[in-house]
């Protein structure tokens, strides 16, 4: 119980934070729409539905990786990760925190849009929305850590879509299959499996990540 | 409660302590002085537990949870007033009866008016006061201090003198310093780096 | 283990690389039967035991990795980088032997059906980002904990990926090539045991030599240091 209440008051404490300085959240939303008006122009006249389908996870992942490079920029920018880190609590619960958090933001965007996406676009269904909920999950979930990592470099926001796109390859297979292939159940079990395992090995290695 | 025996630490290269010798009993107060640059932050880091030693042996004999540390950084979030991230830091150390306990802390630390504005619009001198409230404020056995009279105004650096008076009987001290004397009178032990 | 084991062993297996590979290549051209691809088959003999030996440095660097963050084990993140640094090397190969397969089988350099071209292409970038990850990293304890972590993370992403480049032909190339699986004759099976294993041996030889290499350079700093 006190990890929980860990772990929710760090959410919670991220989420004040962004309702403070609003970062974040205004800058993910004018990214999404802004691409998917770009795409608009991408698609030649007669170019399939499915073709806009495959751009609106390349919208999606880039607008999580545009969030997911803010991700630690207090903690890192005012050193506020010692502290964190020193607290008695389990640190995969400042992973785990922030990756509600995350998640948040990621699922606040996107409710705006898939909407968007369908006026513009083409209508969108269950499995797709299923989809993207899967997905978000492990975005979240890899992205988390992997934006932890980049804070650590030199590099910092530019190691991040480096880290990040090879292991996203298989959420896009999935999320594409699952909106647009005739057999999405499979689709959605490879993104399940990816949110399980890699979940389970976030949780587990994130302490080191902070850590010496 | 810290025990080091010929330790070194290094980062790549570059070596930044050596042959450090430490014993810091429950009530003793060690004061560590040397120039910048000669690793003093190092020394408190891995004290803290923040880095691991590259050799030799070294025990820290207290939890986590029970250090108090104040780093060059206030550790505090700047968007975030000062109640809320004592509250944040109340909840991750799990203290009984917080909101009091926080309350009493920004009073004896003359930030109670302040409480409800953002740190980012707080002076130096009120930083280095909301971090010391943040390290007192599980009343921690080890405390370790970076510099901890930097940016405090003539008042601030009263109330610190008093804080460490009272603690000191009952609370292990490591005090990394570039200035000893206003510290010398309460060191039980002095350790030197070059 | 001791220093004269330590010292003797790079020879032995150096020895054993040479001659294992010079039997390889000799059976390869004058022992393996031709079958009805023609000459173009005998790359089969590069090209696989490349790829198995580049799996086999990945999954060691990510087994020294896992030493390294569970328990601690001294030098494990020196190792887990040369294996991976290796592993980098022999991917590279693999793309490129398979992309010559590619050309004379179906004339193309790239083919997007080929499974594990497209895997070793995904492997290359997130091992490329594993070296920038590293050297943007000061060397220390953190270095090696951010390293350990990402190579445990190939690990993982190896088996998944395969199973999503598998389903993605699904809905990429509804018409998949014919991928008649190798029916191998018994001599060409023990043709492609002996590559497998000359790889396998210069994959080992030039890890043991690069770490000796290293561990030189680090002893050798050292010294210098405590003579100053």
């Amino acid at each position: 119980m006190n990890y929980l209440a860990d772990v929710g008051a760090l959410a919670r404490k991220d989420l004040l934070l962004e309702l403070r300085a609003r970062d974040t959240l205004p800058a993910m939303l004018l990214f999404v729409v802004s691409a998917l008006v770009v795409f608009h122009f991408v698609l030649p006249a007669g170019s399939s539905d499915l073709a806009a389908t495959g751009l609106l996870w390349v919208a999606l992942l880039f607008t999580a990786l545009l969030g997911l490079s803010r991700a630690f920029a207090a903690e890192r920018e005012q050193g506020v990760i010692d502290g964190l880190v020193l607290a008695p609590s389990d640190r995969s619960a400042i992973w785990l925190g922030k990756a509600l958090s995350i998640l948040a933001f990621l699922a606040l965007a996107e409710l705006i849009a898939l909407p968007a996406f369908a006026l513009f676009f083409r209508h969108i269904d269950g499995t797709l929305i299923g989809g993207v909920a899967l997905a978000d999950v492990g975005i979240a979930a890899v992205g988390t850590l992997l934006a932890a990592m980049a804070a650590a470099s030199r590099a910092r926001e530019l190691l991040l879509p480096l880290l990040f796109l090879p292991l996203a390859i298989p959420i896009v297979v999935g999320g594409v299959g699952a909106s647009v292939a005739d057999d999405p159940a499979r689709y959605l079990g490879l993104l399940g499996l990816y949110d399980a395992l890699f979940a389970i090995i976030c949780w587990a290695s994130f302490e080191y990540v902070v850590t010496e | 409660m810290i025990r080091a025996r010929a330790l070194e630490k290094r980062y790549g290269d570059k070596r930044i302590l050596r042959g450090i010798e430490l014993d810091v009993g429950a009530d003793d107060f060690l004061l560590v002085t040397g120039p910048n640059g000669s690793g003093k932050t190092t020394l408190l880091r891995l004290c803290a537990g923040l880095a691991a030693p590259t050799r030799g042996d070294f025990e820290l004999g207290v939890s986590r949870g029970r250090i108090g540390y104040v780093a060059h950084e206030p550790l505090v979030y700047r968007e975030l007033t000062a109640l809320e991230n004592l509250d944040l830091y109340g909840r991750l150390y799990r203290i009984s009866e917080r909101r009091e306990r926080i309350g009493m802390l920004l009073e004896r630390f003359g930030l109670w008016d302040a409480r409800h504005e953002r740190v980012a619009s707080y002076s130096r001198g009120m930083l280095q006061r909301l971090a010391l409230c943040r390290a007192f404020l599980h009343e921690p056995d080890l405390l370790l201090l970076d510099e901890p009279y930097s940016g405090l105004d003539g008042e601030g650096a009263l109330v610190l003198d008093r804080e460490l008076t009272e603690r000191a009987p009952r609370t292990a001290f490591v005090v990394a310093t570039h200035e000893p004397e206003r510290l010398r009178r309460h060191a039980t032990d002095l350790l030197a780096l070059a | 283990m001791s220093t004269w084991s330590r010292n003797n062993r790079l020879p032995a297996l150096a020895t054993l690389a040479l001659t294992l590979t010079a039997a390889a290549i000799a059976l390869i051209f004058f022992y393996a039967p031709l079958d009805e691809d023609g000459l173009n088959q005998k790359i089969f003999y590069f090209h696989v035991p490349i790829a198995f030996t580049a799996y086999g440095c990945f999954a060691w660097g990510g087994w020294k990795a896992l030493r390294h963050l569970w328990k601690g084990e001294e030098g494990a993140d020196l190792e887990s980088y040369v294996a991976i640094h290796l592993g980098v090397i022999f991917g590279v190969l693999t793309l490129v032997t398979g992309s010559i397969w590619a050309r004379y089988r179906w004339g193309h350099w790239w083919v997007w059906s080929e499974d594990q071209l497209v895997l070793f292409l995904v492997l290359f970038l997130f091992y490329c980002a594993y070296f920038m990850l590293r050297f943007s990293v000061p060397p220390g304890p953190q270095r090696a904990n951010l390293s350990a972590v990402y190579a445990l993370f190939g690990v993982v992403l190896i088996p998944v990926s395969v199973l999503a480049i598998r389903l993605s032909e699904r809905f990429i190339h509804p018409v998949a090539f014919d991928k008649g699986g190798p029916n191998m004759a018994g001599s060409q099976f023990f043709t492609f045991c002996v590559s497998c294993a000359a790889m396998f041996s210069l994959a080992a030889t030039l890890y043991n030599l690069e770490l000796v290499g290293k561990r030189l350079d680090m002893r050798l700093r050292e010294l210098r240091e405590a003579l100053q």
